[in-house]
């Protein structure tokens, strides 16, 4: 008997050191299994929240991705705003989650010249630099989005008189113009139609808050929501700038199974055959 | 009178700073005080000293953002600070939610849930380095700052600022956790700041000390503590407080009826001890 214990023993001090790397190996691996389904429904959570881009941002805002990665949320620009234009994302606005943003139905950006909201960030993800003209603080140089008017539901493409927007742009006569036009309709009265011209549109609102009809029919959008792109491949051939964007273009080749042929082959060859 | 404030002075005082650092902030939004200006991620004292969240800053950081000359200055005087007075004072004296989670606490043990005998603490302690490595990981991956995409903290912290909207939710969500799933669940297992500022707190220079010869084991302070792993030394050796998870909340400080315990400066009290 007493040959055994020890041996018994023996095996148990060889096994004790084991299942304690057996249990921290174990543990390890349950950390990573908790961390990987954590980290995938915060990931998800991130990505959806990320995705809410009819956001419009206060001015001198860097592009959005690069807002979201540096903005603290620290609520100082919103607490610079005179008017209580700008807001923090609060949970259930569906926006990312602290960040300052406004609505500009309910108060659009004044355009301060002293731009208050922009000096005071921490962080630069309002950036002064975008808003200097010739070393001066600039607000009609912000780019908080672009104005667009809904046609069908705007009052003045009926031909009823309405110039609301236009006398609230604070950059009136360059953002908003308006065109006159003959009423065929009744064949004596003039359309006066507002039209937002983007280069010079800040964004701030205010044609928005100003119009008349029951849900706006100008409102501000951020600007790549709103606009297009024509892309390097539509040139305005009268104007000598814009040729410069030929240097950007590049070739693409979209292969097919019928560019295995020359195009001529390809008509002359088997388009003939599978007709008869 | 006089014993009330004996056994609850340090109580008091954080509360007294807890709410009142909220109303200097509050006020900031919403009457323009100028004391103290923006939230817990970013601030200005009079307008001029500059504070910022380190761990924010960190996400930041891993999300790819460039970091702006300001908030630099305002993390290196946060980390000096809570270098010098322990890290996870923050938790303690400043943060809002722990108002929240002692509260829970208190109900727990009041309505005896302590007490109940076979329930194990499902989670581990270090879940919070997981959960601060993981947003890291994070941060990296989705390029913003994770964790403040979800922080409760300044969800709550924001909210009584700048308005709640569903940020009540997080308070009652983390409430309720800490009252029925896990004891001291958020701040002592899941928080990633509170791990940021454990790891910030082990350089600290203001400790807590225990002096083994009063004490009479009565392990009153092990009972009150919200990290009561940090207390190995009670009735053992006269040291300091070494782990950087202790708040410096000091409620062992206040039920300790032997004087065992006490605030100290950490190079101090070890020049006191060589010198016995």
């Amino acid at each position: 008997m007493s040959s055994i214990n020890p041996q018994k023993e023996e095996r148990k001090m060889k096994k004790e050191p084991e299942s304690d790397r057996r249990k921290f190996i174990l543990n390890m691996a349950r950390g990573v299994g908790i961390a990987t389904l954590s980290g995938f429904i915060w990931s998800a959570y991130v990505d959806e929240a990320k995705a809410s881009q009819l956001t419009l941002r206060p001015p001198g805002a860097l592009k959005e991705e690069d807002f979201l990665k540096t903005c603290i949320k620290c609520g100082l620009c919103v607490e610079a705003c005179p008017y209580d234009t700008l807001l923090l994302a609060k949970p259930g606005d569906d926006k990312p989650l602290g960040t300052p943003y406004f609505i500009p139905r309910d108060v659009p950006c004044y355009m301060c010249t002293d731009i208050p909201c922009v000096p005071v960030c921490p962080t630069e993800a309002l950036d002064k630099n975008s808003l200097m003209t010739d070393g001066k603080l600039d607000i009609n140089i912000a780019d908080m989005g672009v104005a667009v008017i809904d046609d069908q539901s705007c009052i003045a493409f009926w031909g009823i008189q309405c110039d609301a927007c236009y006398r609230a742009c604070p950059i009136l006569g360059e953002a908003i113009t308006v065109e006159y036009s003959k009423n065929e309709r009744t064949g004596k009265h003039a359309f006066l139609k507002p039209i937002v011209h983007a280069d010079k549109c800040t964004g701030c609102g205010m044609c928005e808050q100003a119009c008349v009809t029951e849900k706006a029919a100008i409102f501000v959008l951020p600007r790549e929501v709103a606009l297009g792109r024509a892309g390097d491949y539509y040139i305005k051939g009268w104007d000598k700038d814009d040729e410069k964007r030929l240097k950007n273009a590049k070739e693409i080749k979209t292969t097919t199974e019928i560019s295995k042929r020359k195009a001529q082959d390809k008509l002359n060859g088997d388009f003939l055959e599978d007709m008869y | 009178m006089k014993t009330l404030w004996n056994n609850y002075r340090y109580l008091i005082l954080r509360r007294i700073s807890q709410i009142s650092i909220l109303v200097l902030y509050f006020g900031a939004n919403a009457w323009g005080w100028k004391i103290l200006q923006g939230n817990l991620s970013s601030s200005k004292i009079l307008g001029l000293i500059p504070m910022s969240d380190p761990y924010a800053v960190l996400q930041m950081l891993f999300a790819g953002a460039v970091l702006a000359g300001d908030l630099l200055l305002g993390v290196a005087i946060i980390v000096v600070f809570y270098m010098l007075i322990g890290g996870r004072a923050f938790c303690s004296w400043v943060c809002p939610i722990n108002m929240i989670t002692d509260l829970a606490n208190y109900l727990r043990e009041k309505t005896g849930i302590n007490k109940v005998k076979g329930i194990k603490q499902p989670a581990s302690r270090n879940l919070r380095y997981w959960v601060l490595g993981l947003s890291l990981i994070i941060s990296t991956l989705m390029g913003v700052a994770a964790f403040e995409f979800i922080s409760p903290i300044s969800m709550v912290h924001r909210g009584i600022v700048f308005g709640l909207g569903f940020g009540w939710a997080a308070m009652l969500v983390i409430f309720l956790f800490d009252l029925f799933v896990l004891k001291n669940g958020w701040c002592g297992h899941i928080c990633p700041l509170g791990g940021f500022y454990s790891i910030i707190g082990r350089f600290s220079l203001i400790r807590v000390h225990h002096d083994a010869e009063k004490c009479t084991g009565c392990m009153d302070c092990k009972v009150v503590c919200p990290e009561n792993q940090v207390l190995s030394m009670i009735n053992k050796e006269s040291l300091p407080v070494l782990s950087g998870e202790c708040t410096n909340c000091a409620r062992c400080i206040e039920v300790c009826n032997d004087d065992a315990l006490g605030f100290s400066i950490k190079n101090l009290s070890k020049n006191n001890k060589t010198g016995e």
